[in-house]
């Protein structure tokens, strides 16, 4: 059984007006399925306003659907007991791609770090105090950083006490939101390796949502595009993504940049090449 | 320390001296038994609408009472009052504006347009409606004025718990498992209450302007109860022989707002907080 199962889902915000008026609903998402094995991480691609995030939110539990079913370990999220929900959400965690809104300006790294885990395990100070050291330095921070407050912090410092919070209680899941999309390139590629290594010491599965191509490679087992609210394609493999046939897969092909401001060319059929180049240097 | 001081004296001198003033006048409220040298409501015809002497410091009223430690006792009722105003609307506003906010939906509707509702009619119409009803007295003003109050405090807090409801934080918080309850304590309260502070100094001001207006119409504090606004109304009739009976009073009324009004100034100018 795969570990989260999305089966059909259709979304569409409609604003309800108190006078009838001009029918103004927007479907966001439409028809989606799709499935994600334990310990493997999806990539899903698509520019902005694809619906990506609120796929997220739906994944996350925090925007039901209108249709369709999430299912996480053969529950259906939206329509478990209490008690079930309860647990479910702590195998469910985030990131979100704007490290410094995710967190509350009023609180120090430890106190963000020990939200989950007072509401979930029930410990002590001292063995509380000991689990954030560890979880601190296993992203990459010290025991220094315990009483510093978020503007304290770079983004990509931020990002990790958000990914330090996200793993806290050993999830099964995380839906990483952009994660890494508003850090520099250094500070992404440590955090795409972080995430990496953290996704065989915990055993995590991950559904990375990004409009960054090149990120996505790095980090997913498989892929998917999505275009105006649907999952256009699925693909097991990189190779299985350059191959594609489908136009907008081929737009967004191209839209990855070369390194080397030489490889740029502005017509789409010579990016055409060099995106085949691209594909074996990845 | 010292030189901190002094730099705070500096860089925030209105902040620094009116709440000076406000501290003083803290004092004053609790202190007034010691510090009064005559009962407050002694009648003493003998010695009416004296000038100021060494044993009535500010001269003696048309009953022959000590002005000054009318004044004194005074503020214990202006002040304390009105604090309870501000205390009272500023909790059930920020549980209404909180639940308004958060809940959202109908709920949101019923609150706010029943809050509409309250705005639409002059606050003094609203005090004086209330004292028609129920009789003049300070208790039914008091109540009055909260009911009056609580809207204000309710529409911003709503407004900003709406803001907050958006950001990422609580989100996050969700997912972490934290209930409704928690995320109110942890994260929306603490993040509305300086706001509210500031709004809160803005408006005790207000609460004392109309405390005092009540009573110098003669329906909130009953005689012979010392309370600024009263002391205003009793001395209006001696105002072409002895104008000091209501200048004192006047003055302290003045001092109080001022202070309270340019305090929640400034700490809005410091802290970026906008009015309502």
């Amino acid at each position: 059984m795969s570990l989260l199962q999305v089966k059909q889902v259709s979304l569409s915000f409609n604003s309800k007006k108190l006078f009838k008026g001009k029918d103004l609903s927007k479907k966001v998402l439409n028809d989606i399925s799709f499935a994600i094995e334990e310990g493997t991480c999806l990539g899903l691609i698509g520019t902005s306003g694809a619906g990506k995030s609120t796929l997220g939110k739906v994944i996350l539990g925090i925007q039901r659907p209108q249709q369709g079913q999430v299912l996480f370990q053969g529950y259906d999220i939206y329509n478990a007991d209490k008690a079930t929900q309860q647990k479910i959400r702590r195998d469910l965690q985030v990131v979100f791609q704007d490290s410094y809104s995710a967190v509350n300006p009023r609180m120090t790294a430890e106190r963000i770090i020990s939200e989950p885990l007072e509401n979930y395990e029930k410990l002590t100070i001292t063995e509380q105090r000991k689990r954030i050291i560890e979880l601190l330095e296993r992203v990459g921070l010290s025991e220094k950083d315990l009483k510093k407050y978020p503007h304290q912090f770079s983004g990509g410092q931020l990002q990790r006490i958000n990914i330090a919070r996200a793993v806290a209680l050993k999830p099964k899941l995380i839906v990483l939101d952009e994660s890494v999309s508003s850090l520099d390139m250094v500070t992404q590629s440590l955090i795409l390796e972080l995430l990496n290594e953290l996704k065989d010491d915990f055993g995590l599965s991950y559904l990375f949502i990004t409009h960054d191509i090149k990120a996505a490679f790095l980090i997913s087992d498989t892929l998917g595009v999505l275009e105006k609210g649907e999952l256009i394609e699925l693909y097991d493999s990189k190779d299985q993504f350059f191959s594609s046939k489908h136009p907008i897969v081929k737009r967004l092909r191209d839209s990855i940049l070369a390194e080397h401001p030489r490889f740029r060319t502005l017509t789409t059929k010579a990016n055409w090449v060099n995106t085949n180049r691209l594909s074996k240097q990845l | 320390m010292k030189a901190k001081f002094r730099d705070m004296l500096k860089s925030q001198k209105v902040i620094v001296i009116c709440s000076l003033i406000l501290f003083l006048l803290f004092l004053i409220t609790i202190f007034a038994p010691w510090i009064a040298p005559n009962d407050p409501i002694a009648v003493n015809l003998a010695h009416k609408l004296q000038p100021p002497s060494l044993e009535y410091p500010l001269g003696t009223d048309h009953l022959g009472r000590c002005t000054f430690s009318r004044i004194l006792y005074g503020a214990r009722i202006s002040l304390g009052f009105a604090f309870l105003i501000f205390i009272s609307a500023l909790s059930m506003g920020l549980i209404i504006g909180i639940i308004s906010g958060y809940v959202g939906g109908w709920v949101d509707q019923l609150l706010m347009r029943f809050g509409d509702g309250l705005m639409a009619i002059p606050s003094l119409l609203f005090v004086l409606g209330f004292v028609g009803i129920w009789g003049a007295g300070l208790k039914q003003v008091v109540l009055g004025l909260i009911l009056v109050q609580w809207v204000y405090y309710a529409r911003v807090i709503r407004g900003m718990v709406l803001s907050l409801k958006e950001q990422n934080y609580i989100t996050a918080a969700k997912i972490s498992g934290s209930s409704t309850w928690i995320i109110m304590k942890k994260h929306i309260i603490p993040n509305v209450l300086p706001s509210l502070a500031v709004m809160g100094t803005l408006e005790m001001g207000w609460a004392i302007m109309n405390l005092s207006s009540m009573s110098f119409l003669g329906l909130g504090v009953q005689p012979p109860t010392p309370e600024w606004g009263a002391m205003i109304h009793e001395g209006k009739s001696y105002i072409r022989t002895n104008p000091a009976l209501m200048i004192y009073p006047g003055l302290m009324i003045m001092l109080v707002v001022i202070t309270f009004n340019l305090l929640g100034e400034s700490l809005s100018e410091r802290f970026g907080v906008k009015r309502r």
